[in-house]
């Protein structure tokens, strides 16, 4: 009985030993905060283990969160990298000092968006992947009311979606501070504003999170979700009856970027993982895992699925302008003012 | 215990602190023990570092000599441990990681002196220490000369400060602080913002402030779960019905069901392109809707989950309303209806007002649903979250915004107190009383029937759903499709040189199981021995321990959250992103429930037994351990299958403390959700469910009744049954 007892006490402690932190860390070790899908995260984590042996510790957060994780922990830091999620995000954490510089051997195998915004962000971060915005519509649901399908963003001011698109809040939502600075970019800040508030009326739910409008225009929960394209080929993938738009007026696009956290503790392993990171096979991992966005590398296979951006008209987006904080808490001041807080 | 020895069991593990483990909490942990930055404090010392803790061993020394003499000094015990305490908290606040923190001590430090947080090293000292106080205060006549009730106030006391009292002060001042100042006009403008305030729901289209959705939508809540708690209550305890399985079915599958699930499956089923929103469609051509997405969705949702909840409290009040009562009535040739009227509903309320209290409070505190089906549709908690976790951070803003919530909970509390407070109840009295039920007048017999049947018919459809989206390919699109894949997903395994665990879930499962059983046994522990305490013990400040104790039930976890991941996230005190943080905010969430299981199990073994072991020579120790715990035995598993469940099943509190290698179910499940993958969400929920209802079923065999749930017996005044959220 007694030994049981110490047995069951020595357990106990073992047990509560191991949460205490990094009593059993090896060497060899990296932490990594990942901010696309789940199903993306998991397989290049593996994929990393096994071409190095470094053991990676991984938190999927959305980058806002990752971000607001990562000011916390400033004094202190946890993370080693921060691996993908929109590059907004990004640049802020670059502009506020969080994240350190780092020139990759493989930045000259990329393309020149991603070295361009590097380049903005004197090389604290570097774009892994890209991806346009845009919107995606259900066709049974758009077919059944007999409307035009559309084709433009200014088809989505239109009186037959009102209550019928959905989109993130850009409060919570990288996708949707995206749309936010692609329509002041496309239309200049006062009509933008109008068109944004005309969009309102239409607006049946400001999501939190920036792909959950791609997943319910594929249920049909709403007729139209706007979203990053990428979101909406995973849904027409999986079978939903969805049609995809890059919007005719031409549409901005984010830069899925990749960050070493400053003050890391395996700055030696970071680097590493930025290096493989931006690898041709690294990069493939992203289409087994259904995501559908554009390799930085240009040696990396583009999924057959992926919207090309030959084929959408892009605007010449300005990372370092509408991704600094100022112009950021400026824009979504007025939005909430202007937008949000406008009747339906 | 006398006072001398545990002096010197204080005094040894105190100076074990200083000699053997690492004085501070590196993140290489014991690698380099006993060098590098693993050192024990006298290593530290030897080598010239850290000279600022010296008081430290010196303060052991001085009253070292006295206690290997046969006196314990009592007021020098006493300045010896409260010295120790203080000192570390002051040097730990004052040189932070950063720097020095106070520009006070930068004249004896410099400006750059460095220390990273406390360790296990100064767990033990800061045990030792209080060890010391406590026998001092012992040696000094309080607690009745009993060393050992001294220690366990004094530390209880002293954890409580720490864990439940500290973090509220944390946010009390994030609250009033901008640009890192103190700033009064912020404080005011936070908590009369708009936001919070604003009634343009009234006067046009626009949406309502925060406080009013949330205080709608708690009140609904309450009146709602209340009535129908209600029916199912009279339908058990008064109408010949034999349907107790079905009836406690019900009531344990909200327990064990993580609350944000009975959501997923809401939206199949009314979603506008839901089951029952495309039959109603396609047969009856009712437009299809979105308005499950706002407070009918999110009312729904919380009714499902807190309904059973009331039903237990009231189905306890009914059973406890003396019959004798009832029978004077109709002998005296009441009507049944009158009967009912005039006796039993007013012996009702005091039932009524908890379960009332009970929903509101629930409701308040509850995340999940209104993250799930609130669309546009904000309540504080969401707020809250997204205030600290959205783009735009902003801790001051969550701080006030946790404040107002917490200040509608204590509110809540302070008005049922007041309301019930000037009337009496009491039908069980010593005299024996062997009436039989009046059965219930026939007309409220089938209006309840009415209520109570298609309200279970709906709860069964809403779990089938999720049992079903779990092997379907994908429930929310209609296709219906067998599939593994969700599992296969989840809980993968694979024979790679071992067994290699591949599945998405398995972390979080595991940590969650872990957390879940270790933190069970401490909070069924800690709050039995404070039962013990408040109930058989009187001493100087026994109000204030009790409110301490119970304080944590009217916190939202929310608030809990937001307040732990402020105070504990620097020097001297850094438990985020471990796990021993989410075992510590589990334990003190959920003390109030083994405190009070404890208090009632107490109430119902005779003092005398006490007296016997006492008249016998057994001190405070021997009776503890021979008498009282052995017959506590329900009561001390009743509350660790409590904190087993409930901290499986916890979102709120701990949504904010997860870190990437101590990730729990719940918060992982929540991530699957806001990513649109509700079929793996609902797959792994069903294995969660499947886990405690073993558990709890396993507990059910052992002591041959789920105490799940029923923790109150003597009384439906006390706070009552806490359910799933959290």
């Amino acid at each position: 009985m007694t030994s049981r007892r110490v047995f069951a006490a020595a357990l106990f402690a073992g047990a509560l030993a191991a949460l205490v932190p990094g009593s059993a860390r090896a060497q060899g070790q990296l932490t990594v905060y990942c901010s696309v899908q789940e199903e993306w995260c998991r397989p290049m984590m593996a994929a990393f283990e096994r071409a190095t042996g470094i053991r990676v510790a991984m938190t999927r957060k959305s980058s806002g969160e990752t971000l607001t994780q990562i000011r916390a922990e400033a004094t202190n830091p946890r993370g080693d990298v921060w691996w993908g999620g929109t590059g907004d995000p990004h640049m802020q954490a670059a502009e506020e000092n969080l994240t350190v510089e780092y020139r990759s051997p493989r930045l000259s195998e990329l393309h020149d968006w991603a070295v361009r915004q590097a380049q903005q962000a004197n090389f604290r971060t570097v774009g892994i992947y890209a991806g346009a915005l845009g919107y995606s519509y259900n066709v049974p649901e758009l077919q059944r009311r007999r409307i035009e399908a559309p084709r433009c963003w200014a088809d989505l001011t239109k009186p037959e979606f009102r209550g019928e698109v959905q989109v993130a809040d850009p409060n919570t939502s990288g996708t949707a501070y995206t749309l936010l600075a692609t329509i002041v970019q496309l239309m200049g800040e006062e009509p933008a504003f109008t068109y944004l508030k005309a969009l309102h009326r239409n607006v049946n739910q400001y999501t939190r999170s920036g792909a959950a409008p791609a997943r319910a225009a594929a249920t049909g929960e709403t007729l139209v979700g706007i979203t990053f394209l990428h979101d909406a080929v995973t849904q027409k993938v999986n079978g939903a009856p969805v049609e995809l738009v890059g919007p005719c007026e031409g549409t901005g696009y984010e830069i899925g970027s990749m960050s070493i956290i400053r003050g890391a503790r395996n700055l030696d392993n970071a680097k590493r993982f930025v290096d493989w990171a931006l690898s041709p096979e690294a990069q493939a991992i992203g289409a087994e895992a259904k995501a559908y966005q554009l390799p930085s590398n240009r040696n990396a296979p583009i999924p057959p699925q992926a919207p090309r951006f030959e084929a959408i008209k892009l605007i010449d987006y300005d990372f370092a302008r509408w991704g600094s904080a100022a112009e950021r808490n400026r824009l979504l001041a007025r939005w909430d003012r202007e937008v949000r807080a406008a009747a339906r | 215990m006398g006072a001398l020895s545990l002096a010197r069991a204080a005094l040894v593990c105190a100076a074990l602190g200083l000699l053997i483990p690492p004085w501070y909490g590196p993140d290489s942990g014991f690698t380099t023990w006993p060098a590098g930055e693993a050192a024990p404090l006298v290593l530290l010392l030897a080598r010239g570092e850290a000279w600022w803790l010296w008081p430290l061993p010196l303060i052991l020394l001085a009253c070292a000599p006295a206690l290997l003499g046969r006196r314990a000094e009592g007021r020098m015990l006493v300045a010896c441990g409260a010295a120790a305490i203080a000192w570390v908290f002051l040097q730990g606040w004052a040189i932070g990681l950063p720097g020095t923190v106070w520009s006070i001590a930068a004249p004896f430090v410099g400006a750059d002196a460095t220390q990273p947080a406390l360790g296990w090293g100064a767990t033990a000292l800061l045990t030792g220490a209080a060890g010391l106080l406590a026998a001092g205060l012992a040696a000094r006549g309080r607690f009745g000369g009993d060393a050992f009730v001294a220690f366990l106030v004094t530390g209880s006391a002293a954890l409580l400060i720490l864990f439940v009292f500290a973090p509220l002060l944390t946010i009390l001042s994030a609250a009033a602080i901008e640009d890192g100042k103190i700033a009064p006009g912020a404080l005011v403008g936070r908590f009369a913002a708009p936001e919070a305030w604003s009634l343009a729901c009234v006067t046009g289209s626009l949406g309502c402030g925060v406080v009013w959705n949330t205080l709608a939508l708690a009140t609904l809540t309450g009146v709602l779960s209340t009535l129908l708690g209600l029916a199912f209550a009279l339908l058990a305890a008064r109408a010949k019905l034999h349907l107790g399985g079905a009836f406690r079915a019900l009531a344990i599958l909200p327990l064990i069901t993580p609350p944000f699930v009975v959501s997923l499956s809401l939206i199949v089923l009314f979603g506008r392109t839901g089951m029952v929103t495309e039959a109603l469609s396609a047969l009856l051509g009712i437009p299809r809707s979105r308005w499950i997405y706002g407070l009918p969705g999110v009312l729904l949702a919380q009714l499902l989950a807190f309904t059973p909840i009331a039903y237990l409290l009231l189905e306890g009040a009914v059973r406890q309303i003396a019959p004798s009562l009832e029978e004077a009535a109709s002998t005296m040739g009441a009507r049944r209806f009158t009967v009912f009227r005039t006796v039993t509903w007013p012996l009702l309320r005091p039932g009524l007002a908890a379960a009332f209290l009970l929903g509101f409070v629930e409701s308040l505190s509850d995340f999940g649903n209104p993250l799930v089906l609130g669309g546009d549709f904000d309540v504080l908690a969401t707020r809250i979250f997204f205030a600290i976790a959205g783009a735009r951070h902003d801790p001051g803003r969550a701080a006030a915004l946790a404040l107002l919530l917490l200040g509608l909970t204590l509110g809540a509390f302070a008005l049922q107190t007041a309301w019930l407070g000037r009337r009496r109840y009491v039908t069980v009295t010593g005299k024996g009383d062997a009436g039989v039920p009046t059965p219930l007048p026939r007309g409220l017999a089938i209006a309840c029937g009415a209520v109570a049947f298609p309200w279970m018919a709906f709860t069964a459809i809403v779990y089938a759903i999720i049992m079903l989206g779990a092997f379907v390919h994908d429930i929310g699109r209609g296709d219906m499709t067998f599939t593994w894949r969700h599992y296969v997903t989840a809980f993968e395994v694979e024979w790679f040189q071992g067994l290699v665990f591949r599945g998405a879930a398995w972390d979080s499962l595991f940590t969650t199981i872990e957390v879940a059983a270790i933190s069970a046994p401490l909070t069924a522990g800690l709050g039995i021995l404070l039962a013990w305490l408040l109930a058989r013990q009187s001493f100087p400040g026994r109000r204030t321990l009790e409110f301490m104790a119970m304080l944590s039930f009217a916190i939202p976890g929310t608030v809990v959250g937001v307040s732990y991941i402020m105070a504990f996230n620097v020097p001297p005190l850094e438990l985020t992103g471990t796990g021993l943080i989410l075992v510590i905010c589990f334990v003190f969430r959920n003390l109030p429930v083994g405190v009070r299981g404890g208090i009632a199990a107490l109430a119902q073994i005779d003092r005398s037994l006490d007296e016997a072991s006492a008249t016998m020579g057994g001190g405070a120790v021997a009776t503890l351990r021979r008498v009282i715990l052995p017959l506590l035995r329900p009561a001390i598993i009743a509350a660790l299958a409590y904190s087993f469940v409930h901290a499986m099943t916890a979102v709120s509190a701990v949504i904010f403390l997860v870190s990437a290698r101590h990730n729990l179910a719940t918060v992982y499940i929540v991530g699957r959700v806001e990513a649109g993958e509700i079929a793996l969400a609902i797959a792994y929920s069903s294995v969660l469910i499947l886990i405690m209802l073993a558990v709890v079923l396993g507990i059910d065999k052992l002591v041959g009744r789920a105490q799940i749930g029923r923790r109150a017996p003597a009384g439906a005044m006390q706070p009552a049954p806490v359910p799933v959220t959290a």
